[in-house]
């Protein structure tokens, strides 16, 4: 019955793309930890949270599209709500450590300790707990999106104006994550994490698992998008994207809607970098780099924005083509990127998912125009042989 | 009143020093040079102290050869000789002339770290007679830092020998100073108090907060006054100076940014590649440096006045490539020109570094850039100085050529309405490249002006394209005076942040205050009028 719903309400695209993440979600661990070593179909240990990791990429690319690809705000601060469910997370390991960090504290982080701090800053109260930490992986990026969306799309400001402040506001969030100050680990960051939910993150059964994990919920977020852009809000939000005085003046709460569907992005966002740092062992603020930001756009452009599977395909593509790059030529890596900037705007401005769709819709129109012509002129045929039919008495008379 | 005392001080030194010179035959310094044999280290310090204090034109040699252990005496003490240039020939210390008498059993004369340091005390009390300026100078300076009493009879008559200003009144000071540690009258530590006062500077406050400790009562209130006023003075002038160096981080914002506004203005679109463009011209001129110091090394004073216009021309050329290979398919739609720009900035990066490296490439400064001069407590550097008036001269250049060329007159009449301007003859798409070019080139003029004063690497673009960004949004486009107004106010207002939150959270505050700013007026401070706005 459930499966029924989801083919009904979504489309048949999504949900097959649904399917083959879950499928990935139970084969890549079960190739990882029981297809024995030699065996062709086995994943190797360091592939598993790589592989994490791009689906994480693939979460965030998603979290982006949504109010990039459905409602026209190009976010270039994305990396931000990314980062701060990291550092939520990341918070939250930090605190298992307890009096195994270096300088065996048991309520203090080592960095605290080396910074000659005293007590637990209050903003770490409650992390040693992992509901209130998978709160905060949602509350924080969620209640800064709605912070500034609420100022922001309230004063109507849009277009390249918004995504320079956001922009800012990842450069502020960067500078400020760099003072030791804010306890936050400063330049280092968060690091040297031992266990999560008792596991420790290092072993090969915890990082299927948190694979799996990554994976559902990538599907989930992309149910619920599918389930938001198929709404009839959906539909206004797309109607907003294309023509937002009209759809103000329509009597739609314009800033309402894009305030809600960013503050939903910025805690998707926030969950791709909870589940993020686990597997890469380390959270530092060059997470929040406005250039880090940039590139989740280029990942979501390549894709096709404006679809739910591009950004995913996109942000697996390119992390992929970076992984291989960076390895093979490292120095040509930036000179690719910056041509796959380029080279999609100019040639590929609805993406791979968005290009591919069209094609086939036009051949599908082209078949549907065939078909149409074909049953004219049968019919046409037709009417010729039934005249010839009236005719031919006649002419036989 | 002070001022009688001054000129009665004045002329007792006179006299003094007079008599002392009076008194300085070459002879009667050779009981002193002789005691320099003493056995016992202790009667060697006092003998240097006494050399130093006869103030014999000659002791600067004596002493310098002592230290350098050119001075032989008899082991039981007695007459000092030279060493001469063989071996068992001496000299004599005082005329220099061969001596055949000399006794069999010299040695040389022995140091230790006490009589090193009498050395070098009585050497930098010596410099104070020195012909050459700056040694003086400094030695004035090291007398003012550390004003011991044993110096005040040399010190009273280097003053009467000194002739430059700057040199005497830095004297009177550490005379003034070391007045108010001895047990001079009360008249004359109160002048002496004035004299310090009168410089007015942060050392004079120190001096003077440590003189109220052991004053005599009655010169308290007197100091007290003088602590108020410098300390009024002194904040006037910090605040003169944050507003300078606030001018200064302001002009180097405004050269960044007003390529940046006009592209923006006039184009509607956000070049993210503006800071390769600054990285660019900060290039050019180190190429330029390195051909001229290559092919006429005398012009290397003058490298600036061919990176200028090279920077612009080579700059201006590649955004008028940028702009016909890629920009121009992309009009209509900002945002993806600024994903289009930023991989362009990707891939300038990345070419600079795959050329020059990925280090520092220096950049030197011109003769006439470098140093620095003060008026009243403001240190102003030539460099800083001559940025703002270089980015004010582009801002002035800039501002004519909008207002009066032709070319000018169209960009202006492209930036209110496109389509007007279009069906009136202008070709628009001419402009547009045009525009691309000169914003491109203004951002390499801006990159000349950062090699002298920023490190010259791949990365120099990326740390000023976010600040140009805000003066841009929070100044407003398509106005020039919207981008200096801009841009002052964001420099000058983060040096006035910087002493109080610091430097990082200082910025930090900037651009929360912009992202607020922003919410208030969404067009930026000049915001434009018209139908422009809602295109």
């Amino acid at each position: 019955m459930i499966t029924q719903m989801l083919f009904s309400q979504h489309e048949k695209k999504t949900v097959w793309a649904v399917c083959l993440i879950l499928l990935a979600a139970i084969l890549v661990p079960l190739a990882n930890l029981l297809i024995p070593e030699d065996s062709v179909f086995h994943v190797p240990g360091y592939l598993v949270p790589l592989l994490g990791k791009y689906l994480c990429y693939a979460l965030l690319a998603l979290a982006l599209d949504l109010v990039w690809g459905y409602c026209g705000i190009l976010s270039l601060g994305h990396g931000a709500f990314f980062a701060l469910g990291g550092y939520a997370m990341g918070m939250y390991l930090m605190r298992q450590i307890g009096d195994r960090g270096v300088y065996a504290n048991p309520l203090l982080p080592d960095f605290m300790v080396f910074l000659n701090w005293q007590e637990l800053p209050w903003y770490w109260y409650g992390f040693n707990h992992f509901a209130f930490a998978a709160l905060m992986v949602l509350l924080v990026p969620g209640l800064l999106a709605f912070g500034f969306g609420w100022f922001a799309f309230r004063s109507r400001v849009t277009g390249v104006y918004l995504s320079i402040i956001t922009q800012a506001m990842t450069y502020a969030l960067l500078l400020a994550f760099f003072r030791n100050e804010m306890g936050f680990g400063g330049n280092n960051g968060l690091t040297d994490f031992k266990e999560i939910l008792g596991f420790n993150v290092q072993a090969g059964g915890t990082r299927a698992a948190l694979f799996a994990a990554t994976a559902i919920a990538l599907a989930l977020a992309l149910v619920l998008s599918s389930a938001i852009v198929r709404s009839k809000y959906g539909k206004v939000l797309v109607g907003v994207r294309d023509a937002e005085s009209r759809t103000r003046f329509l009597g739609y709460r314009v800033e309402n809607m894009k305030l809600f569907i960013f503050t939903v992005s910025a805690m998707m966002a926030g969950v791709a970098g909870a589940l993020y740092v686990p597997q890469v062992g380390i959270i530092n603020p060059g997470e929040f780099a406005p250039a880090n930001s940039i590139e989740v756009v280029i990942w979501t452009a390549v894709g096709g924005r404006g679809t739910l599977i591009g950004p995913i395909i996109g942000a697996i593509l390119v992390n992929f083509g970076k992984s291989v790059f960076t390895a093979a030529f490292p120095e040509f890596w930036l000179f690719a990127l910056g041509a796959l900037f380029v080279a999609t705007t100019l040639f590929l401005p609805k993406g791979v998912v968005g290009t591919v769709q069209q094609f086939l819709a036009r051949r599908k129109e082209q078949k549907q125009a065939d078909a149409a012509e074909k049953v004219y002129q049968d019919k046409a045929a037709a009417r010729a042989e039934s005249r010839l039919a009236t005719l031919e008495p006649l002419a036989a008379e | 009143m002070y001022r009688a005392i001054q000129t009665f001080l004045v002329a007792l030194c006179l006299l003094i020093s007079c008599l002392a010179t009076g008194l300085r035959a070459e002879e009667n310094i050779r009981p002193l040079v002789d005691a320099l044999g003493a056995t016992a280290f202790p009667q060697k310090i006092e003998a240097v102290k006494a050399l130093a204090a006869s103030g014999d034109p000659k002791v600067g040699d004596i002493l310098k050869n002592l230290s350098d252990g050119k001075l032989y005496a008899p082991k039981t003490g007695g007459a000092v000789y030279l060493e001469g240039s063989a071996d068992g020939t001496y000299l004599d210390v005082l005329t220099g002339a061969a001596v055949s008498d000399a006794p069999g059993n010299l040695a040389k004369i022995r140091l230790n770290n006490g009589l090193r340091g009498a050395i070098g005390t009585a050497l930098s009390q010596l410099t104070l007679l020195s012909p050459d300026r700056s040694a003086r100078l400094a030695a004035a300076q090291d007398l003012l830092k550390d004003a011991n009493p044993d110096n005040l009879t040399l010190l009273n008559s280097a003053l009467v020998e000194e002739k430059d200003a700057e040199i005497k009144s830095t004297m009177e000071a550490a005379r003034a100073v070391i007045l108010l540690k001895t047990d001079a009258t009360a008249e004359d530590k109160k002048a002496a108090i004035d004299t310090i006062a009168a410089r007015g500077n942060r050392d004079a406050l120190t001096i003077l907060t440590a003189a109220m400790a052991n004053a005599p009562d009655d010169l308290k209130p007197v100091i007290q006054t003088h602590v108020n006023a410098i300390e009024r003075s002194l904040a006037v002038w910090d605040i003169a100076q944050n507003v300078w160096y606030g001018l200064s981080l302001g002009s180097v914002l405004l050269l960044a940014a007003i390529g940046l506004a006009i592209t923006f203005g006039v184009m509607g679109i956000i070049n993210m590649a503006h800071g390769e463009m600054v990285m660019l011209g900060a290039y050019t001129t180190y190429v330029v440096q390195q051909t001229i110091a290559a092919v006429a090394p005398g012009m290397a004073d003058f490298s600036l006045a061919f990176a200028v216009p090279a920077a612009f021309l080579f700059t201006g050329l590649v955004g008028v490539g940028i702009e016909r290979s890629v920009i121009r398919w992309l009009y209509g739609r900002p945002l993806e020109t600024l994903l289009a720009t930023w991989g362009i900035s990707l891939i300038l990066q990345q070419a600079i570094r795959t050329i020059f490296g990925p280090t520092n490439r220096q950049v030197d400064n011109p003769s006439w850039m470098s140093g620095a001069f003060e008026i009243g407590g403001l240190a102003i550097t030539y460099n800083r100085m001559w940025i703002i008036v270089f980015s004010l001269g582009v801002f002035v250049a800039l501002l004519l050529l909008l207002k009066r060329s032709k070319f000018g007159l169209q960009m202006r009449a492209v930036t209110q309405n496109r389509r007007m301007a279009s069906s009136m003859g202008i070709r628009t798409p001419w402009v547009d490249a045009l525009t691309f070019g000169l914003g491109s080139g203004i951002a390499g003029m801006a990159g000349v002006a950062l090699s002298q004063i920023d490190n010259v690497s791949p990365n120099l673009g990326q740390n000023y394209i976010i600040d140009s960004f805000m003066v841009v949004v929070f100044g407003g486009v398509g106005n020039l005076w919207g981008t200096l107004v801009g841009a002052l106010t964001l420099g000058i207002a983060n040096k006035f942040l910087e002493p109080y939150a610091g430097a990082v959270l200082g910025k930090i505050l900037i651009l929360i205050f912009i992202i607020l700013f922003i919410q208030r007026r969404p067009r930026g401070l000049f915001a434009l009028k018209g139908r422009a706005v809602e295109q």
